[in-house]
This record gives C-alpha cells, structure tokens and sequence, in this order.
C-alpha cells in the first residue's frame, strides 16, 4: 500500500518533548501514507503516548514539525487536529453508554432540522447514516440499541465509525484490543482493514504482538523517547520487535 | 422503534432486544407508574372520597408544589449532578417577588396613582407591576443558578458542597432581606398573582397546567435537541463528553440556572397558594423534590431521568399523603413511609437490573 509516490498524510519531522527537566521525546522522525496501517509499539514510558498526544493536539511539540497531508500545522487544542482530519479511538473508547449507537456516533455533532427558530434532531437521518456506517464497518450494531447492552467489538464499531463520520484521514487507535475476547479482537482488526480499504491511514498503538503482525504493514518501535527502529512489517518479525522494545536490541 | 430503510448489514447473531426491555418498560419509571396505578386502585377501594372530583383536584394541586421545581432538578441529575439549594431558592424568589410587589405598589413611584377617594391604590397599567415583580423574583433565582453553576462548571467544586453552602446562603439572605418576618404580596396587581398562582381553569389548578407545558416543553427538550443529548452524554461519561467537543462548562451552568429558576418559579407559585412569603418557607423542600425525583427513575449517578418519572415520583408521593389521611392513619407516618419508598424503588430496579 504505502508507496514512495504518494504525499504522506502525516509527517512528523525532529519532535521532541520536554516536560521541565524530563525528556519525554527526542528527535522523532516518521511518516504515515493514506491507507497505510502503522503499529506503533514501546514499553509504558516510552513516549508512544506523548507522541500520539502531541499529533492529537493534547501538547505542542517542544521541538520539531508536524506536517499534514503537505502543510505544515501547529494545533493548539484537539479540535484543531480534528478540524484538519485526526482522529484518535481512545482505550475506554470515549461513549456514553445510556445513549444510543447512532446518537454516541453524532455526539457533538448532531443533524439537526430546522422548525423556525428552533432546531430539533433529526433521528431518522442520524440513525440512517449510522447505519451506513456500520455497514461500511461489516459490523452487526443496531443504531437505536443503547451502548450499554453492547459487547466490546460492537463499542469498536461505534467509536471508529465516529471517525469516519468526518472523514478522517488519519485514525490513532490507543490499545483497541487491550480488554476485549479473541472473537472481538478478529472484529476489531477487520474494521482496520475497513479503514485501510477506504484509504484511511490508521496508527494502532498495542502492547499486543500478534494483532500488530496481523494488520500492520510498517511497525515503529519507540524507547526511551526515541524512534528505535521503522520498519515493514515483513522484514521483521516479533522477537525482533520484542528485542528493540526490551532494548537487548539498540536499533534496526 | 422502527428502522425505516433496507439495512444494509444483516444481524445474524445480534438478536434485537424484545420490546418489553426497552424504554420505558424497563425502566424505574416504568415500574413505579405501574405501583402508582395499582396504588390508585387500592386507594379507590379503601377509601370512596379518593376519587372524588374535590380530592382529585386537592391532589393536583399538591403535588404541583413540588413537580415544578422536581423538573428543575432533573436536568442536574441527568447530569449526575445535585442541587441542594431548590428549597432556599423557592423561598428567596417568592420574597424578592412579593417584596417588589409591595415596593412598586407604594404611591409615589411612577407605577400607581391614588383613586378619587385618595386611599385605594391603582395601577397606571395593570399588571406591569405583576410581570415586572416575577421577573425580578425569577431573576434572582437566575443569578443563584449562574452563581452555583460558576462555582461546579468552572471552578470544579463538587456539585454537593456548592449547593450545600447556597441552601444555607440563600436562606440566610431571605432572613436578612426580610429581617425575618416574611413578606406579602399586595397592592393593585396582588389579584392578578392570586389568580395566576392559586386560581384554576375550568376546575384545573393553575399551577398543574403550568406543569404540564413545562413537562411538554421538557421531553422535547430532552429528548429532541441537542443541548438534551449533550445533558444525557455528560451524567453518561463526562470524559466522553468532553473529548467529543460538547461544551460541558456551558451545559453544566445551563442545567444549574434551569434548575434555579424552576425552584424559584415553584416558589412564587407556592408564596400565592399561602398568600405570603415566610422565611422559613420551603425549609428541607429540597430533600422532598430530591426523593421525588429519585422515585421517579433518576439515578443521583447520572444518566438517566425524564420529565415522566419526576411527574410520577411526586404524584406518588402525594396519592401516599392523601392516602393516610383519607385512610384515617397517623400521618406522621407519611415521612417513614416515604423513605420506605425511596429505598424499594431503587432495589427493585437494582434487582431488575442484575436479572437482565
């Protein structure tokens, strides 16, 4: 998929991030191109989440520059990364869970008709594009059942298709198969293969080797707050990967 | 509810969930209005006045003293939320309502002129001393509600200790503005409150109509708008709120002044029905539009409430108080009665919630 010809939609060059005197990253270089499904995977403290923080525009970068789909910008809170086409999946994946599918998908912004000066929701429209959406996902989730009576993957499903909602050209997805069963998690990596298919470039953050072998086509090994390796996903394998997280391996 | 389109995905192992255990049949309200019918029930055969057209009417009007400010004080449950200062609220609002009333019907200001006789007070245009004093009562109330909104939205105190300290503050300021003793409403436009407050429709008591268009108004509110989904999303997972970019200080102090001004609408009403504005009005009201709302089906956690269920809470609680009377036992037992209430509605639908 990813290709040299393409423009990338992200890329990231020199990020570094201090917090007073702790050096949270240092002189991070990458780049993620449409369709492109990267595995971003570290150690807890090895800055994966400050990166993923500083593209969703949670901090700004200390140092360096972040260049999106050929711009360069500079996001100050996240609704400005969500503005450009950044979306993250959080790991509690971010729904209420007395609300509905359709109305977690539309939640903040909601379709709305106008009746004179007030406008109401319009839940036939919202349940019919979330519908779509979940169609799109090949995920069995009916948009009127409430969130709560839902199981992991179908939450997923909710949350990612709330990404493609707005188009987003790049998801970050935070440990998605962290809590879920074996069954969910084969749902969760085809709704990454969904997004991949509709040339979205997806960036999984996983402590879970298998799922990034299984999807992946590049993966980028953080430690200690640098960039240890970038690689695709074939020329590695996971002892290698598990070797640079450890650090019995420096770099490849 | 319906789908209305050709589903694009089929559902081969989501079964849909039976209508039974959806909505309004699997919620508290659900239960409680179903207790509250067969409570009806019992009461028409115990006691033959209960359903008379006098008692029906005396209910009515009872239990729009409380339902008011209980729709109020759901939206902050909703939110997961807590307003303890509706009692002292409702009185604050019903004395800054009768005081200017009083103030503005003194001769002299622009507002009235003698009659010939020189004693009887008119007004130079009826009723504008009437809206202009209920305004200033519910003004009041709007700046209570901004003022525990400011403090809970955008200073992050906790929702309790805030309105803890403005029940005790609000009440404080009707004794000073009072000096203890209370307030009347009176002058040339006292007939219009009267009427407005205490008077009835075609045998319908005023308050009661207000009610239920504020109720209407409410479900619509909810359930048909944006700021109602965002007032659910934010008692659902407040985080979530957040991070999808729904305003949540805004909607926090938005939901803290609706609940101010219903209690202090719920006052002025109240002051009508007595005909004064004592100090001590409304004392420890808050505790009972709290367990209204709470039989009712909202969840002090948050997330769940309507305008149904704070109507079916409060008329439960009346139909008990009417009950003992007619019934001719102690009504002392009203309050442990309540609170027996409280608590069975909120383990059946534990119960109900483990089963499923």
């Amino acid at each position: 998929m990813a290709s040299a010809d393409t423009t990338p939609v992200l890329e990231l060059s020199g990020i570094g991030k201090e917090f007073g005197a702790i050096r949270a990253l240092h002189d991070v270089d990458m780049h993620v191109h449409p369709g492109e499904v990267v595995g971003l995977m570290g150690d807890n403290g090895a800055g994966k989440s400050t990166l993923v923080k500083i593209i969703a525009g949670n901090f700004r970068p200390s140092h360096g520059e972040i260049r999106f789909g050929g711009s360069a910008v500079h996001f100050n809170r996240p609704i400005d990364a969500r503005g450009v086409g950044i979306e993250v999946v959080y790991q509690d994946l971010a729904l209420a869970d007395n609300l509905t599918a359709a109305a977690n998908v539309f939640l903040g912004r909601e379709l709305k008709r106008k009746f004179g000066p007030i406008a109401l929701l319009d839940h036939k429209a919202m349940a019919s594009r979330a519908l779509e959406l979940f169609g799109e996902l090949r995920s069995e989730t009916r948009p009127d059942d409430l969130v709560k009576q839902m199981s992991g993957g179908q939450r997923q499903a909710v949350a990612i298709a709330r990404t493609r909602l707005s188009n987003a050209r790049l998801v970050m997805m935070d440990e998605p198969t962290a809590a879920i069963s074996v069954r969910q998690v084969e749902q969760v990596l085809g709704l990454i293969h969904r997004l991949k298919e509709q040339g979205v470039a997806v960036m999984l953050i996983s402590h879970r080797m298998p799922d990034v072998f299984a999807v992946c086509d590049r993966v980028i090994v953080m430690r200690r707050g640098e960039k240890r390796a970038d690689k695709p996903i074939h020329e590695t394998s996971p002892e290698e990967v598990t070797a640079l997280i450890t650090g019995a391996k420096e770099a490849a | 509810m319906a789908m209305p389109l050709e589903s694009p995905i089929t559902f081969s192992n989501v079964s849909k969930v039976k209508w039974w255990r959806r909505g309004i049949f699997a919620s508290q309200t659900g239960y409680v209005l179903l207790a509250l019918l067969v409570l009806m029930v019992v009461m028409h055969f115990a006691s033959p006045y209960f359903f008379t057209e006098g008692n029906m009417q005396n209910v009515a009007k009872n239990f729009s003293f409380i339902a008011i400010a209980t729709l109020g004080i759901t939206f902050v449950i909703i939110t997961g939320g807590i307003d303890l200062s509706v009692g002292s609220m409702m009185c604050f609002s019903a004395m800054i309502t009768s005081m200017v009333m009083v103030e503005l019907s003194a001769p002299g200001l622009a507002f009235v002129h003698l009659a010939a006789d020189g004693k009887t007070v008119v007004a130079n245009v009826p009723g504008l001393i009437f809206v202009i004093s209920v305004l200033a009562g519910l003004c009041a109330a709007l700046i209570v509600g901004l003022v525990n909104g400011f403090c809970i939205a955008v200073l992050g105190l906790s929702p309790f200790v805030t309105t803890l300290g403005m029940l005790s503050i609000v009440r404080g300021l009707a004794y000073v503005v009072s000096n203890g003793r209370g307030s009347f409403p009176g002058g040339p436009d006292a007939d219009y409150f009267y009427a407005l407050t205490s008077g009835d429709v075609l045998g319908v008591p005023a308050p009661f109509i207000y009610l239920m268009i504020l109720a209407a108004v409410m479900a619509v509110v909810l359930h048909h708008t944006s700021f109602g989904r965002h007032v659910f999303a934010l008692g659902g997972n407040e985080k979530a709120a957040e991070l999808t970019g729904i305003p949540v200080v805004r909607v926090k102090i938005e939901v803290y002044v609706i609940c101010a001004l219903a209690a202090g609408l719920q006052g002025i009403i109240i002051s009508g029905w007595l005909g004064s504005a004592p100090a001590n009005m409304a004392t420890s009201y808050e505790l009972n539009v709290i367990a209204a709302a709470v039989i009712g089906g909202a969840n002090l956690a948050g997330g769940i409430g309507g305008p149904l269920g704070a109507i079916v809470g409060c008329v439960l609680l009346e139909v008990i108080r009417n009950g003992l009377v007619l019934a001719q036992v102690n009504s002392y037992w009203q309050q442990t009665l309540v609170g027996v209430i409280i608590i069975l509605a909120v383990l059946v639908d534990r119960i109900r919630s483990r089963m499923t």
